[in-house]
Order: C-alpha cells, then sequence, then structure tokens
C-alpha cells in the first residue's frame, strides 16, 4: 500500500468534492475487548468464542486495558484530548452481533478534537477516536453468491469482540488525493506506534467514505452517502470518484441524492444502494450497565507522551530541514528509510543525492550499507571521482556485501578519468566530427549529448559526464 | 431516546409504543399496544418526577458502584469447545453458525 503518484481525477467544473472518512482499524492485543479469546486473524472458524463474545445469557464484559492503552496512544498521536468515556450499547438486529447490541463509546468517546496532517500540508481534522467491539463476519453462500441470491449465509465469531478504534474525520477533504494520502498517513501512524498491522487487505483497517458534492465556493453541506466495502487506497478513489460523479449527475438532472448507506463494487467500479440510514435514535443508544466509565489521568497521558515514538509528519519534517526535497522525504518514511537517510546526511553525505540513491537505488533498504559508506560514495561522486553510473554499480555492490566504497570502486577499476585524457579524446572527436562541433558551437545544444554519449563509449562509461560537459563548455567560452 | 414526547394526557403515543416494539422485534396485538402505551406512560410519569428536584450541583451518575477503570490483563484464556459451541445452535457447517440469509450490509 504505497503512496502512488496519480493524476488527480478532476470533477466537473463548478462543483466541489465534500469528504469525511470513518476508519476502523482493529487494534493489535492479545485477546478481544471483553474476554480474554485471542485476538487472531485467519484463525480456523468460530476456535475463538466463550460465553461472553457470543452473546450468551449470564456472561459479564470486562475490558482490556491494553486496548484501552492502544487507543489512548492513538488519541495522542493524532493529537486528541484524551479523556474519561463512558461505554454504550448500540441497538440492532444481525446475526453476525449475537449480543443484539455492540458495545461502543458514544456521546463520551475516549479520544476527541485531533488533526491530522497530511504531506501536502492540508489539515484534517478528526472528530474523534472512540473504542468499540468488531462484529462476527459472515459469509453468503449459494445463488450467485450476491447477498440477495444467497440462500443462506454462514457466521463466524472469531472476529466478534476483537478491539476496534472508530476515526471519524471532519468533512474536511477535498479532493480525492487527500482522501487517499489521509488513509495512507492514518495507516502510518498507526503502524509507526504499532497499535494495529493496519491491513486493509485482511480488514484490520476498513475505510468508509461520506461523499457529498456542493456547488465550488459554497460551504453548505448537501446530503451525504456513506460508501462501504473499500479495501485499499485505489479503492477509495475510485469509489469517492464515483459517487461524486453520481450526486452531480442526479443535481444536474433535477434529481438528489438521498441519504443512504452503498457498498462499493470494485469488480465492477460502481457502487450500490445498501440499506437507507438509520435514524441514530433508532439504535437507543444507552450507557452500558455491565461495564464503569473510564478515567484518563493526566499522568498516564503525560506518559504516553513521553513514550510517543517520532511521528511521520516529524520525520518527513527532519528531512525537509536537512535539505531532502519533500517527494523523497514522503517516500524514505513510508519505507521506513529515514533514519537512516538522516543519519547519512548528518555524517557528511549531500542531502540530495542521497535521498535520490536511497529513493531509487536501493528501494528495499540500505542492505549492507552503513551511513558512513554511504557518505563517502556520495562524497566521491560529487566530487567527480565517480561517475553517477559508477557510483550506482558501487552502491550496488556494497548493498549486497558491504565494504568501502573506495575499495569497490577500484575494484571495478572505476579510477577517475585524467582530465587531460578526456581532452585528448574530445580532441580526436572534434576531429571526426566537424560538423556536430560547429553546430555545438554555432548553440545548438542537441548535440552536446551526442559528444557525451561519444566519449561514454570511448571510455567505455568510466568517464564523469559532469566532467565532460564541463570540458565542452570550456571550449565554448575559450 | 424516545424522541418528544407529546403533551400532556399520555407521555408516549402509541405510534412510539409501535415503533420501539418494531426496533426491539417484538409483535404487539391491538391490545396489548394500548395496555403497554398506559403502563409506559406511568412509569415516563414517574420518572417525570425527578426533574422536579434541584439537582444544579449534583454530578451525573453513570453508575451505581462509584468505580472506574475497572480492567483486566491482555492475556488469552482457553476458548470453548467449537463442537460444543456449535451442538448450541439450530444448524451449523464447515464450523460455523449456518444462519438464514442476511440482507443489507454485511
Ligand atoms: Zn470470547
Amino acid at each position: 500500500m504505497t503512496r502512488e503518484a496519480v493524476v488527480e481525477p478532476v470533477l466537473p467544473e463548478g462543483w466541489e468534492l465534500v469528504v469525511g472518512c470513518e476508519v476502523h482499524c482493529e487494534l493489535a492485543t492479545a485477546t478481544k475487548l471483553f474476554c480474554g479469546c485471542r485476538n487472531g486473524f485467519g484463525d480456523e472458524p468460530n476456535r475463538n468464542t466463550c460465553p461472553v463474545c457470543l452473546g450468551l445469557p449470564g456472561s459479564l464484559p470486562v475490558l482490556n486495558e491494553a486496548a484501552v492503552a492502544f487507543a489512548m496512544q492513538l488519541g495522542r498521536a493524532l493529537g486528541s484530548t484524551v479523556r474519561g468515556s463512558v461505554f454504550a450499547r448500540k441497538n440492532y438486529f444481525y446475526p453476525d452481533m449475537p449480543k443484539d447490541y455492540q458495545i461502543t463509546q458514544y456521546d463520551q468517546p475516549t479520544n476527541v478534537d485531533g488533526f491530522l496532517e497530511l504531506p501536502t500540508g492540508a489539515r484534517v481534522t478528526i472528530e474523534r477516536a472512540h473504542i468499540e467491539e468488531d462484529t462476527g463476519k459472515s459469509t453468503h453462500v449459494g445463488g450467485s453468491g450476491r447477498i440477495h441470491d444467497a440462500s443462506y449465509s454462514l457466521v463466524d465469531y472469531n472476529r466478534a469482540g476483537v478491539p476496534l478504534v472508530e476515526i471519524v474525520s471532519a468533512p474536511d477533504i477535498h479532493t480525492i488525493d487527500d482522501a487517499k494520502a489521509y488513509v495512507a498517513e492514518l495507516r502510518a501512524i498507526l503502524v509507526t506506534i504499532g497499535v494495529s498491522d493496519a491491513k486493509m487487505e485482511e480488514g484490520s483497517m476498513r475505510v468508509d467514505a461520506n461523499v457529498s458534492v456542493r456547488p465550488a465556493g459554497s460551504d453548505e453541506l448537501r446530503t451525504r452517502c456513506e460508501v462501504k466495502n473499500i479495501n485499499s487506497i485505489r479503492s477509495l478513489g475510485r469509489a469517492i470518484e464515483y459517487e461524486a460523479r453520481r450526486h452531480i449527475d442526479l443535481y444536474n438532472s433535477g434529481q438528489a441524492p438521498r441519504q443512504e448507506t452503498r457498498h462499493w463494487d470494485e469488480a465492477n467500479g460502481r457502487s450500490t444502494s445498501g440499506r437507507s440510514k438509520e435514524d441514530s435514535e433508532d439504535y437507543r443508544y444507552f450507557e452500558e450497565p455491565d461495564l464503569l466509565p473510564l478515567d484518563a489521568t493526566a499522568d498516564e497521558i503525560a506518559a504516553i507522551d513521553d513514550a510517543m515514538p517520532p511521528l511521520p509528519a516529524g520525520r518527513r519534517r527532519l528531512l525537509t530541514d536537512a535539505g531532502v526535497d519533500a517527494a523523497s522525504a514522503v517516500i524514505l518514511v513510508d519505507r521506513g528509510h529515514d533514519h537512516f537517510a538522516a543519519e547519512t546526511i548528518r555524517v557528511g553525505g549531500e542531502a540530495a543525492l542521497v535521498a535520490r540513491h536511497l529513493v531509487h537505488n536501493l528501494p528495499d533498504g540500505p542492505g549492507e550499507v552503513d551511513p558512513a559508506a554511504l557518505a563517502a560514495l556520495v562524497e566521491m561522486e560529487s566530487t567527480g571521482a565517480l561517475s553517477s553510473t559508477q557510483a550506482k554499480t558501487v552502491l550496488a555492490e556494497l548493498a549486497a556485501s558491504g565494504g568501502e566504497p573506495s575499495a569497490v570502486a577500484a575494484a571495478h577499476g572505476f579510477e577517475a578519468m585524467d582530465t587531460g585524457e578526456l581532452e585528448g579524446i574530445l580532441d580526436d572527436l572534434i576531429a571526426a566530427h566537424p560538423d556536430e562541433w560547429t553546430r555545438f558551437v554555432e548553440g545548438d545544444r542537441k548535440v552536446q549529448g551526442f559528444f557525451v554519449g561519444q566519449i561514454m563509449a570511448a571510455t567505455k562509461g568510466q568517464a564523469d559526464g559532469k566532467v565532460v560537459n564541463q570540458l565542452m563548455q570550456a571550449r565554448l567560452a575559450g | 431516546m424516545i424522541g418528544i414526547l407529546p403533551a400532556m394526557s399520555s407521555p408516549i403515543s402509541r405510534d412510539d409504543v409501535a415503533h420501539v416494539a418494531r426496533l426491539a422485534r417484538l409483535e404487539l396485538s391491538s391490545d396489548e399496544l394500548d395496555r403497554f402505551t398506559d403502563q409506559l406512560g406511568a412509569i415516563l410519569e414517574h420518572a417525570a418526577d425527578v426533574e422536579a428536584l434541584d439537582v444544579t450541583d449534583i454530578e451525573p451518575m453513570h453508575h451505581p458502584v462509584p468505580m472506574s477503570n475497572v480492567m483486566r490483563p491482555d492475556v488469552v484464556v482457553p476458548s470453548l469447545d467449537r463442537d460444543e459451541v456449535l451442538a448450541q445452535a439450530p444448524a451449523a457447517e464447515a464450523g460455523q453458525f449456518r444462519v438464514p440469509p442476511v440482507l443489507g450490509e454485511a
């Protein structure tokens, strides 16, 4: 799930996109939220159940302290106010929820008023991040496999009661790229602080997008639809675009969307209507009588802040402050190679070259190269002792088996070409190609590449292209 | 949670009771609807008596037990035997509960 550089699909002129995201992430605890059953993905169906998570009469929930700690850490990582909270029952009937209610937090969630800073600089308000339990998993069997044709369903309660945090953003997102960046950033934070493995493909991170559109320049909030069943960042972008265009088409034909839940169908690239959204009143929320309130003391919050690892936004800023371009900083932090980059720059590596090598030539990480060796290699390259092609060759070998850049370069016979030797080769070339040289002198810069190429061929790639260019420019000046 | 109470006479309408019954998957006869509307109305009237008290300086109480942060360590304990669990279900298949086809969202 890497960030992709894509061309932003443009909505028809005159319309602005309004998106808020609800992201559910499963917490990486050993046990479920209210019982000691294992919290494990991919276990055999219904191996991890007990009277509590099966909703058997007489069973009582007991809160998992690790889930609460993780939720509070996440809250602080999102800049939230972490506060005392109360659990509530959300009542509805569905076979994947055996108690016929879900224990969640309603009007007093653990985390409120946070924000997320995107690599683009956009800031998304996070209204709340509350703790709740996951439901079981139902599989529709028979018919064509589609829900409406299913002859029956099978239910696995391993996931029932797994701890979740639901992160609710404000409708602050106005481009598809920002929506994707928001989810990518959230995922990076979850992984950095280690509270969730945040795998969309395994369902441990699930994104619902509340989508509406409005006339550009207006600040109204129109009817929104909640699009579910989005299982990758790419499909998030497609689903939002589809939904926004659907709304615009409805408005343009004098109709309006109705508030509903819709299911994204990735294979067919469209969303289909689900149920109309029930009024929250119909869930008949009330405080969960089987659980006591949670407090969050100032000491606990301070301890969480003290233990907080550096977060992606701060790590990117560290690199850009050291001279790395913003796009490379995003990639390096996403790959977790930012610490290595910062260290290499700290011991003297030129930021731009360090970033370029790490981004393009070491996508899988530095391997056996240490920061000092990469800094030394970059130094040889920037002084012209190695051409960029040679530096790449040396780097590949360093990554595979370590060593000193100068020794590896020498072993390859990569001695810096004597400038005098290059001058001689250039003289020969000018004699052999007088017409091309005249064109170069008269200002046709395209033939410059021809000469550089010829010199590279003559030296079997050992010449430094930069030095050759300098020599040619010097002849013009002289 | 029941919405705006109708004025005077009955604090809850017959429609409210029918609505709540439907949400709770209860099928009530016309007689039962009348009876429960009266009974629930009486309960709500009794609860409304509390409104006569001055509670300005009284902290809302979330729970009759004055405790908070009651938690357990994150340690796995054995789950139930699956065969035993599935034996309680009306139908099972492939280690899972078999239920009528479900509509709506999964
Ligand atoms: Zn359990």
